[in-house]
């Protein structure tokens, strides 16, 4: 485990000056610790031996104001370098959270992980940052300067003393490494373990009506116990190992502190030192040990930081960097679109999701694709989007080549209506809009009214002003994909106005709907195709009255059919 | 929440206890080293010292031992009352309607974490403010001892930074929170609007509006968690500050006593350096302040769990009606609140043994309901339901389930083998009869490919393909009870819900012929292969508006035929008033 990760350094400009930030404070709180050391030394054996001592009564005053003085100041510095580290730790935040955000959505293409897992990684996984980078690196720079200073002024003062603490202190870090070493292995082990037991209670409430059922509901209290019991036994295992090595630092630190005080109580005793000078090394010596321990004290800070600088550098470093966009003039008018045996392989797969399909696209027409799950229907439909580049054959559009087009003005051209549209938890209208955000209401609602979604908008208690929630979660299926075809004519509206021939693509577009919305659905998604080019995805052939021409892709595999959810979620996730 | 732990109390005082006994062998040690130094001073003899040469290291090794007896004994007594509280939320989730409250998963996700809340709040908010509350006192014991102001003055000063200053943080902190809270969820939304939208988004050229939302979002919570940072900050400055100012006084009154001979430099020593080691005490609490907000409202929600009354009462007991085998239904009505609206008005339903029905209608039309009442997952509001002849209100819910079973809503999958799953349904069954009731829904191949009965399924089935994960909760439904004189009743909720076409019909047909002959309540909305069934019943709002065979309902207008014609789409639906499709002039 490498306590500061080099490229959180080298990328983040954010981290590199709160590092400098850190040490600054760092220098200027041990320097105040000493500081009070000295005062509060000085002043307790002046204090006993006024006016026959060194001390006379006025410096006495003032050291004693000294001290309130230091006070304030380590008050102020302490205000200072934790806002300061706190507001380094959002902005490394929110500078990651951004870049984070920017490389997953650059392409179209899935980040190889799941949204839900980003989704957490970007907001509560980098809160862990919070108490790495406020926490654990300033005291990590602390534990680097205070020892050494402490050691400088015992040497200074007391070079016994110093040499009994410059032996012990390297013995710490020497322990933590050591144990550190034996328990790693172990732990990860135990990890595993600890994460499964400790998510089978989600598991069982989750699976309660299931259980119901099956009449064993009561039962799995008992099991619970027995899990949970499983889980305190594996988690006490780890954590006696983790609480047996602090306990060891503790020790070493303590007994090193015991150690020096006795050899200078010694040394009093015979008269070889003086008691301001006990005084300071007593109260130093502790200081001395405890930024290190402190340090193995947040270790899991530390762990569960880095963890999650590392999953944000997995995500960052994967895939390929984002194309730059070709500028490439589109074909005007209505060109045909060729495909010429093209194939698509997705990255990571063995199995090509399409293969050798010709095909033409005829302006004007509408072509009907079918085939079996996983055929490849709607890998076809994600060529024409360029969501991704065929590895083999070609498609062309007129005479240019589709993969040098400029990928935002082609999509300009296309109105797309996917299996599971997703709207956004906004209004009505901007919903509608999502394609021409500048488009009057009158536009919206003529959409709406071609796309059969007028009655479904009246229905809202705010009309086109309704949000919609969380996924568009106010409506139902059926309802959603009428919304997404009004978000399709608006498109085609959109494009024809500026004297283009959209390109309609339909994929699926009544497969999961209620009898009563896939009609309407229908009748919208039919009304769309008329006179322009098109292309439906459909599994059933209830749309070949509509179609020109059709399409029948093979089944890639037989006798193993792939679900087509599965590859729908593949590149839709 | 507190009251959550006492069964363990015993466990967690003696946590408190070694806790106390750490800190105080902290703040003792450099106490007598102190007065040892000071001592040492004046030159006594060696054994005047020696006492305090052992103690010193006594203290020490004192510390580390009872610092790792104080984790080991609170964890251990932590992690058991999380055992506790697990199965006593669960036995209460049980009891409760298993269903509807907790529909979402998301709130599950936060009970759950809620729950283990509890053993956080018990290591990190118990046992330190009760050792620091023993050590503390002592501290303030020896002070006042030696010098009376002085202690008064660290009591004060420990009080202040112990007490009131974490708890004015926790306070001041509240409202922060709730902005930040509030930010959060913002940029959660827009983030998964980004990343599920993603391919909406950039097909329809909307990603730069959609990630200049996020970093709007972003900048946001940014912001908030910047200006939280100053009163944390302030907080940190406070204490330190109250720390200073602690010794500066005990100093000013130190050196003030000494010139007046009322202290001699050894118990000035002392003195000065208890204050010095003492707020080590208090260290720990301004962080066990600052979770009580997020602890109120763990303890708040879990509470609320806890409190509620079961959702199925058993009823005194009805005459049984002889000689009436089968389902009987009879004006079911059911609500979910006293203001909504009936989701079942007044449904009949008759099934004989052996015959088979299929619940169909639009979402929402109460077909879910009347599966979950079957289940006695809910009580009916009013109306009855006899099985063969007995008032299912009357019995167990247990007892019920016995003679009604299958599949509930979106069957769960559990995180464990095929056979773990499979047994659920019928504990130790052999390995034979589990193969046996593969073979019936076709997963025998599925399962000895992925690796048999001991293959791992994953969390929520992730392992399986939808497909599988439907076949193994029909697999399990049919397992349930199959060994009785007569097999119970087989309720089936959606079972072909989020498949592909293709699938669904396969599943749809392995279903039909697993059940040949026995009793089935099919609630679907999908309306395929409904001709097997001896009786297709139409729940429209709550209502039930037809009722008979397929061919019977395909043959009279309604509903049923509507429904029929567009999802198997021979004809596309005219609408009046907009240009129309239909056919497009050139044919294939």
């Amino acid at each position: 485990m490498r306590p500061l990760d080099p490229r959180l350094v080298r990328s983040t400009r954010a981290v590199r000056v709160h590092l400098v930030v850190t040490a600054a404070c760092g220098l200027a709180l041990t320097g105040l610790i000493l500081a009070q050391a000295w005062l509060v030394a000085r002043i307790v054996a002046g204090a006993g031996t006024l006016g026959a001592g060194t001390l006379g009564a006025g410096e006495l005053a003032g050291t004693v104001a000294a001290v309130a003085l230091v006070a304030v100041a380590r008050a102020g510095l302490a205000t200072g370098a934790e806002t300061a580290a706190l507001r380094s730790a959002a902005r490394v935040k929110s500078d990651l959270r951004r870049r984070l955000v920017r490389h997953v959505t650059a392409s179209a293409r899935p980040p190889a992980v799941g949204a839900g897992e980003l989704v957490t990684l970007a907001t509560r996984g980098l809160d862990a940052l919070d108490d790495y980078v406020a926490r654990y690196l300033p005291q990590l720079v602390l534990a680097a300067l205070v020892p050494l200073a402490v050691l400088a002024v015992v040497a200074r003062a007391d070079w016994v003393s110093a040499l009994v603490i410059a032996l012990t202190l390297p013995l710490i870090p020497l322990f933590m490494a050591l144990v550190g070493w034996h328990t790693q292995a172990r732990t990860r082990r135990q990890w595993r373990l600890l994460e499964r037991l400790g998510g089978h209670f989600l598991d069982v409430v989750e699976g309660l009506p299931t259980l119901a059922v099956f009449r064993r509901a009561k039962a799995e209290a008992a099991l619970i116990r027995k899990v949970t019991d499983q889980h305190r036994n594996a988690t006490m295992g780890t954590l006696r190992v983790a609480f047996l090595s602090a306990f060891v630092l503790e020790l070493l630190a303590t007994l090193a502190v015991a150690i020096v005080a006795v050899e200078i109580g010694l040394r009093l005793l015979y008269g070889r030192l003086d008691l301001e000078t006990a005084l300071l090394v007593l109260i130093l010596a502790p200081e001395a040990y405890l930024p290190l321990r402190e340090v193995g004290a947040r270790f899991h800070a530390s762990t569960e930081g880095v963890a999650a600088a590392e999953r944000v550098f997995a995500v960052l470093e994967s895939g390929p960097a984002p194309a730059a966009p070709v500028p490439g003039t589109l074909p005007a008018g209505g060109p045909e679109i060729r495909f010429a045996g093209v194939g698509l392989t997705y990255p990571g797969r063995s199995e090509p999701a399409l293969a050798g399909v010709d095909l033409v696209l005829a302006p004007g027409t509408t072509t009907l694709v079918t085939g079996p799950s996983g055929a490849g229907k709607t890998s076809l439909l994600a060529l024409l989007l360029r969501f991704a580049n065929p590895t083999s054959g070609r498609i062309t559009v007129g005479d240019r080549d589709l993969e040098e087009l400029d990928a935002d003005a082609w999509r300009r051209r296309i109105a797309w209506v996917p299996q599971h549209p997703y709207l956004f938890d906004a209004s009505v209208a901007d919903n509608i809009r999502l394609g021409a955000p500048d488009a009057p209401d009158a536009a919206v609602r003529r959409a709406a009214r071609l796309a059969e979604a007028a009655d479904v908008v009246a229905a809202l208690p705010d009309g086109y002003a309704t949000r919609l929630g969380e996924r568009g979660s106010r409506l139902s299926a059926g309802q959603r994909q009428r919304i997404a075809l009004a978000r399709a004519f608006l498109r085609v509206e959109t494009a024809e106005a500026a004297g283009n021939a959209p390109v309609v693509l339909l994929d699926e577009p009544t497969a999961h709907l209620d009898p009563g919305h896939a009609a309407a659905v229908r009748a919208a998604a039919a009304r769309l195709l008329i006179g322009r080019t098109g292309v439906v995805v459909a599994h059933d052939g209830g749309w070949t009255e509509v179609a020109d021409e059709v399409l029948e892709l093979p089944n890639p595999m037989p006798g193993k059919p792939r679900s087509g959810r599965e590859m729908t979620a593949t590149w839709l996730s | 929440m507190v009251a959550l732990a006492r069964p363990r109390g015993v466990r967690f005082a003696l946590g408190a206890l070694a806790g106390a006994t750490a800190t105080a062998a902290g703040v003792a040690l450099l106490v007598v080293a102190a007065w040892l130094i000071a001592a040492a001073a004046a030159q006594p003899p060696l054994t005047a010292l020696s006492v305090a040469i052992v103690t010193t290291r006594a203290l020490g090794v004192t510390r580390g031992v009872a610092r790792y007896l104080e984790r080991v004994v609170t964890h251990d007594a932590a992690l058991r009352t999380l055992a506790d509280v697990r199965v006593r939320v669960y036995a209460r989730l049980a009891r409760t309607e298993p269903v509807h409250r907790f529909r979402s998963g998301d709130l599950v996700t936060r009970l759950v974490s809620d729950t283990d809340a509890t053993q956080d709040l018990l290591i990190r908010g118990l046992t330190p403010p009760l050792a620091a509350l023993v050590t503390g006192a002592g501290a303030v014991a020896v002070s006042t001892a030696l010098l009376v102001p002085g202690g008064v003055l660290l009591g004060a000063g420990l009080m202040l930074g112990g007490v009131a200053l974490p708890l004015a943080a926790a306070a001041a902190g509240r409202a922060p929170g709730r902005q930040r809270a509030a930010a959060r969820s913002a940029l959660s939304v827009s983030l998964l609007d980004a990343l599920h939208g993603a391919p909406d988004l950039v097909a329809y050229g909307a990603m730069p509006a959609a990630l200049a939302r996020v970093e709007a979002a972003d900048a946001e919570l940014t912001r908030v968690e910047r200006r939280d940072a100053g009163l944390l900050g302030l907080g940190a400055g406070a204490s330190a500050l109250l720390a200073g100012l602690t010794l500066w006084g005990t100093l000013l009154l130190g050196v003030a006593a000494v010139q007046a001979g009322v202290l001699t430099t050894v118990p000035l020593a002392v003195l000065v350096l208890t204050s010095l080691a003492a707020f080590e005490i208090v260290a720990p609490l301004p962080a066990a302040a600052a979770r009580l907000g997020a602890v109120r409202a763990a303890g708040a929600r879990l509470f609320g769990v806890l409190d509620t009354p079961p959702a199925v009462a058993r009823r005194s007991a009805v005459p049984d009606v002889p000689d009436a085998p089968g389902l009987r239904v009879r004006d079911l009505r059911v609500r979910y609140a006293r203001r909504d609206p009936w989701a079942l008005d007044g449904v009949d339903l008759d099934l004989a043994p052996g015959q088979r029905v299929a619940v169909v209608g639009p979402s929402g039309s109460g077909k879910s309901t009347l599966a979950d009442v079957l289940f006695r997952f809910r009580d009916p509001d009013s109306g009855s339901v006899l099985l063969d002849g007995v008032d299912v209100t009357t019995r167990e819910p247990d007892a019920v389930r016995e003679r009604i079973t299958g599949m509930p809503q979106d069957p769960h999958v559990f995180d464990s083998t095929v056979r773990e799953n499979l047994r659920l349904a019928r504990p130790g069954a052999s390995d034979h009869e589990l193969w046996g009731v593969l073979r019936r829904v076709r997963l025998d191949g599925g399962v000895r490919a992925a690796g048999g009965l001991d293959a791992e399924v994953g969390a929520h089935g992730t392992t399986l393909s939808g497909g599988m994960r439907q076949r193994l909760a029909l697999a399990r439904a049919l397992l349930a009870g199959a060994d009785g004189d007569r097999p119970p009743l087989l309720v089936l909720d959606e079972p072909t819900a989020h498949l592909d076409p293709d699938t669904r019909d396969a599943v749809l047909d392995d279903l039909l012929a697993a059940t040949a002959g026995r009793s089935l309540v099919l609630v679907t909305h999908d309306l395929t292969r409904l001709d097997q069934l001896d009786q297709v019943v139409v729940l429209v709002a709550g209502r039930v508006v037809q009722r008979g065979t397929h061919a019977e309902l395909l043959a009279r207008p309604g509903w049923y035929r509507s429904a029929h014609a567009t999802s198997t789409c021979s004809q596309p639906h005219h609408s009046e008033g907009l240009p129309v499709s239909g056919a497009k002039g050139r044919g294939r």
